[in-house]
């Protein structure tokens, strides 16, 4: 088996504003089976971060355990990550960016990690607005144990072996809208044109981004009967807008029908330009959009694309009036006041 | 775009790009492959079913394999296939008991080649295993031909070519006939051979016609003739200060024996640009490498004389332009004469085809060019029984076009001799075998190396210039040898891709270091070129489109730059990616598959 990737590529692959090619912001073979949607998701964050340009060393990625938190080690080598207890990718995560708020963070996860033994990570960090992009690898399935159901396993949806699924699945897309999310967006790794701007939008956003990305798992849970498979979510699929995500404001070139795009501008100047595939969709009302979810849901239908972004978004920074200056950029005459400091501001609370 | 048709021996044919443009159609990754096992008795065997001279190839080949080379579409510099060929030649063990063994019982049928050279001893080597019994004819003293008088021994040894000329004639079933100029083919058409090759060559080097050449003739020599001197020892040393005109292989050829038969200044003059030269870019560099200036632009205009002894030349200084039709043309550029004082002048301008021997009254017909008239695909000729190959067919190219020709012939000869249509080609032989040995391993070597192209070691030019015999380039020893057969991309080891096993993972396509395949709704070739991963630039090389997939999309694979490193085989879930090794030979008399057989 290759464990190198090998390092000749396309003579004319392009090169982004900072002078790399996509190949620069690739990591270390991927050691998950053969066909994982997991890989399709990491080829899209290479995607999406090389194309936004961003500098690698700019980026944190944080990741919990199981298959999809393994992922980070196969994109973006030269970036920062911390590979963290189970669940607990959101409380390591949040942390850091409030020493740090200068980086962009990248939370990987996945159903069992922020579904299971981290919903309550998921809960907190959603309702907090900890400003990052958290995706989580949805299969659906415990790949690592073999097969078993997990929380987002649709009930009446079938294990490999024949089983039954008796328990309601958690969708974390209706649970971050209704904690306050301010970016929600649902994809399919087997879709890299919606996937892509999804993730671009969702780094360039000012708050906390969840992208709820089905990801099929090759070896326990793409056969008939699964609810997660290539084949059911291709049928199911119900795109509601096409994104673009403009950073600068590039002129628009394509003409459309009035009422047919709706742009939104993002606190860091980026656009989010969407073609309508729904019209009676509107990104921007989150009742609406929790309806329409719960709607298509009862229809069977799988609703994919940006489902509800909040351009004024704050994040935990701005409520905590934090200071905005890296801590490890501080002085330790800041940090460590000393005693007389302390004294004062005990006095002041007694 | 219609998918594409796997099974046409051509698709695969083209990938292996090396394969594709060598004349002779040489397996190429398949030898470098057995040179890095170290397996390189079979690494000879497999170039010399092919190309029948490894040895003599191998130092002197025009290589056109090496500008076809995937690795230089995606690193700086092609492998270096033919010296490589050299260090399977070089290293080899006794060979004589793999060759076709030669029978007893003749069939009945002979057959004349005139000419030793490698064309002729092709059709010799395809025939005389099928029972025919061949006589080969030569003016000169031993077998090669222009291998042995016009190629200087510094750079390929006597030692090699009579070896390998040997295995032709040494076995039986070949007669010689040294020392035999073949004056008449009437002649030798009323000697009842059954048939007659003709591959004498083409033995006239094109002179100068500038005033004062007659005045000096005895210091101006053609530089072919002059080469087949130095060859048989009959001019041993040369002026002091020597112009070498002429930028093709001869040229270099005649520049670099001047430099070692006692020419100390040595300069080459061309009339085009140096860019121009027809010389092969490893040849110009050898020559400059032991002084040898070239000097371009430079038409002659006439030859110094004094009391009938040359003393020099003056040169026109010429430069390119387009003219109204856009044709390239010389035109004065205005400057100065060039005057270039010299002892002697080898002229090597070109070569021209004469066939003084063949009677105008026998029915063999001549185009305007004075080349006889030829079926391109059967080297007939308007006379039945005599076909052509190499130099003589259709003008000067090298020794491994004339092995092809030659090979080409001996199916013609065996047909024609066998009462069969000559015209009906056989097809080449095919096979496809997967590489898979388990789920992720590969019985090829799929590693794709990152080393850039070794260097040759050569002789000390000090060393080297001393003799006309000592050999420059030394070859490669068993070390660099392997490290440079490691970067041989195995382009023979094809993506085969089955769309009814494929469930549009996206797996292939992001593994893919080159950004080769692409899953996308069908379009006409030239919307879908740019519309890939990566555009398809390169239109030689042909896309491979695969339908039926489930979600009614295409799987478009641009071969141009595949490293064949098998990750998309490695990270399908399904094995719709299989490596599978493409081995093609091209027919010959003694592999054929019979054109009918195989349909």
């Amino acid at each position: 088996m290759s464990y190198l990737k090998p390092a000749l590529k396309h003579p004319g692959l392009p090169k982004n504003a900072l002078g790399f090619t996509r190949r620069d912001y690739e990591g270390s073979i991927s050691t998950l089976c053969a066909g994982c949607g997991h890989d399709s998701i990491s080829a899209a964050i290479i995607q999406a971060v090389w194309e936004l340009g961003i500098e690698p060393h700019r980026v944190a990625k944080v990741s919990g355990i199981g298959c999809s938190s393994k992922t980070p080690d196969y994109f973006l080598s030269s970036s920062h990550g911390f590979n963290s207890v189970h669940g607990r990718m959101p409380s390591v995560l949040t942390g850091a960016n409030l020493a740090n708020r200068d980086l962009i963070y990248l939370g990987v996860s996945g159903d069992g990690d922020s579904a299971s033994i981290g919903i309550g990570q998921f809960a907190h960090l959603m309702r907090r607005g900890v400003n990052m992009s958290y995706i989580v690898e949805n299969n659906g399935v415990y790949g690592l144990t073999k097969g078993q159901f997990s929380a987002t396993s649709d009930k009446g949806s079938k294990a490999k072996k024949g089983a039954i699924n008796r328990d309601e699945a958690i969708d974390l897309v209706a649970m971050a809208l209704q904690l306050g999310a301010t970016y929600v967006g649902r994809s399919f790794s087997g879709d890299k044109a919606q996937l892509v701007p999804l993730i671009k939008g969702a780094l360039a956003h000012q708050g906390v981004a969840l992208i709820d990305c089905i990801s099929p798992c090759v070896a326990f849970n793409n056969h008939e009967g699964s609810t997660k498979s290539y084949d059911y979510v291709r049928e199911h699929n119900e795109s509601v807008n096409k994104l673009d995500v403009i950073l600068g404001r590039a002129p628009i070139t394509t003409q459309y029908a009035p009422g047919e795009v709706t742009e939104v501008t993002q606190h860091d100047g980026s656009v989010l330009r969407l073609r309508k595939l729904d019209e009676g969709y509107d990104p921007t009302d989150r009742v609406a959009a929790m309806n329409y979810l719960a709607q298509h849901k009862a229809m069977g239908e799988i609703v994919t694309g940006l489902l509800f972004v909040d351009p004024d978004a704050a994040d935990l920074h701005a409520g905590l009036g934090t200071v905005a200056t890296p801590l490890n950029q501080l002085g330790d005459e800041v940090l460590v006041p000393g005693a007389a400091a302390l004294e004062k501001l005990n006095a002041s609370l007694r | 775009m219609k998918p594409t048709d796997i099974s046409a021996p051509s698709y695969f044919h083209k990938v292996v790009d090396c394969q594709w443009a060598c004349p002779a159609h040489t397996p190429v990754p398949e030898y470098i492959r057995l040179i890095s096992a170290g397996r390189y008795t079979d690494a000879y065997m497999v170039n010399w079913e092919s190309n029948v001279f490894p040895g003599i190839l191998g130092r002197t080949c025009d290589r056109p394999c090496e500008p076809a080379c995937r690795r230089g579409r995606v690193e700086e510099e092609p492998v270096a296939i033919c010296r490589l060929k050299r260090v399977a030649a070089d290293n080899k063990d006794d060979v004589l008991a793999r060759l076709t063994p030669i029978p007893a019982t003749k069939n009945g049928k002979r057959v004349a080649c005139i000419g030793a050279g490698p064309a002729s001893l092709t059709v010799a080597r395809d025939l005389a295993p099928l029972g025919y019994e061949i006589h080969v004819y030569d003016a000169e003293a031993k077998g090669g031909g222009f291998m042995w008088s016009q190629i200087p021994r510094f750079r390929l040894p006597e030692s090699v070519i009579d070896e390998e000329v040997g295995y032709i004639t040494n076995r039986g079933g070949v007669t010689t006939h040294y020392n035999t100029r073949v004056d008449s083919l009437k002649g030798m058409l009323a000697e009842g051979y059954d048939a007659v090759f003709v591959g004498c060559g083409a033995p006239r080097g094109r002179d100068l016609d500038v005033p004062g050449r007659k005045e000096a003739a005895a210091n101006i020599h053609l530089g072919i003739e002059w080469l087949a001197s130095v060859s048989f020892e009959h001019v041993t040393s040369i002026g002091r200060r020597v112009i070498v005109l002429g930028g093709g292989n001869t040229a270099m050829d005649c520049c670099r024996s001047a430099r070692r038969l006692g020419g100390e200044s040595v300069t080459v003059v061309v009339r085009s640009g140096f860019e121009e030269m027809k010389a092969s870019p490893w040849e110009k560099e050898d020559a400059m490498h032991e002084g040898i200036p070239i000097l371009n632009f430079l038409v002659p205009k006439e030859v110094l004389h004094e009391g009938g002894r040359l003393t020099g030349m003056v040169f026109e200084k010429v430069k390119a332009e387009r003219d109204a039709k856009g044709r390239r043309q010389l035109v004065p550029s205005g400057e100065p004469d060039v005057t270039i004082e010299c002892d002697d002048v080898l002229v090597a301008i070109g070569q021209e085809n004469a066939f003084p021997w063949i009677e105008r009254d026998i029915g063999l017909e001549f185009d305007r060019w004075g080349l006889p008239k030829l079926n391109e695909a059967t080297f007939q000729s308007t006379v039945p029984n005599v076909f052509f190959g190499g130099d003589a067919a259709f003008g000067p190219k090298n020794i491994i076009w004339a092995v092809a020709h030659g090979h080409d012939a001996a199916i013609s000869i065996d047909k024609f001799c066998q009462g069969q249509d000559v015209a009906d080609r056989p097809d080449p032989l095919v096979k496809m075998a997967s590489q898979k040995m388990g789920i992720h391993e590969w019985s090829y070597d799929n590693d794709v190396s990152i080393d850039l192209r070794f260097k040759v070691p050569h002789a000390d030019p000090s060393e080297s210039l001393r003799s006309i015999k000592a050999e420059v380039e030394l070859g490669y020893d068993r070390e660099l040898a392997f490290k440079e057969a490691q970067r041989c991309l195995n382009c023979d080891v094809q993506t085969v891709f089955a769309a009814s096993l494929c469930i549009e993972c996206d797996g292939c396509v992001d593994i893919c270091p080159t950004d080769c395949i692409t899953f996308t709704p069908n379009e006409e070739e030239e919307a879908l070129r740019v519309a890939l991963k990566a555009p398809a630039i390169n239109k030689h090389q042909d896309l491979y489109v695969a339908d039926g997939l489930k979600t009614g999309r295409v799987m478009v694979k641009d071969e141009d730059v595949c490293l064949h490193c098998g990750l998309c085989a490695e990270r399908c879930p399904t094995g719709a990616w299989d490596m599978q090794k493409f081995f093609l030979q091209t027919a010959k008399t003694t592999n054929g598959v019979p054109a009918c057989a195989s349909r």
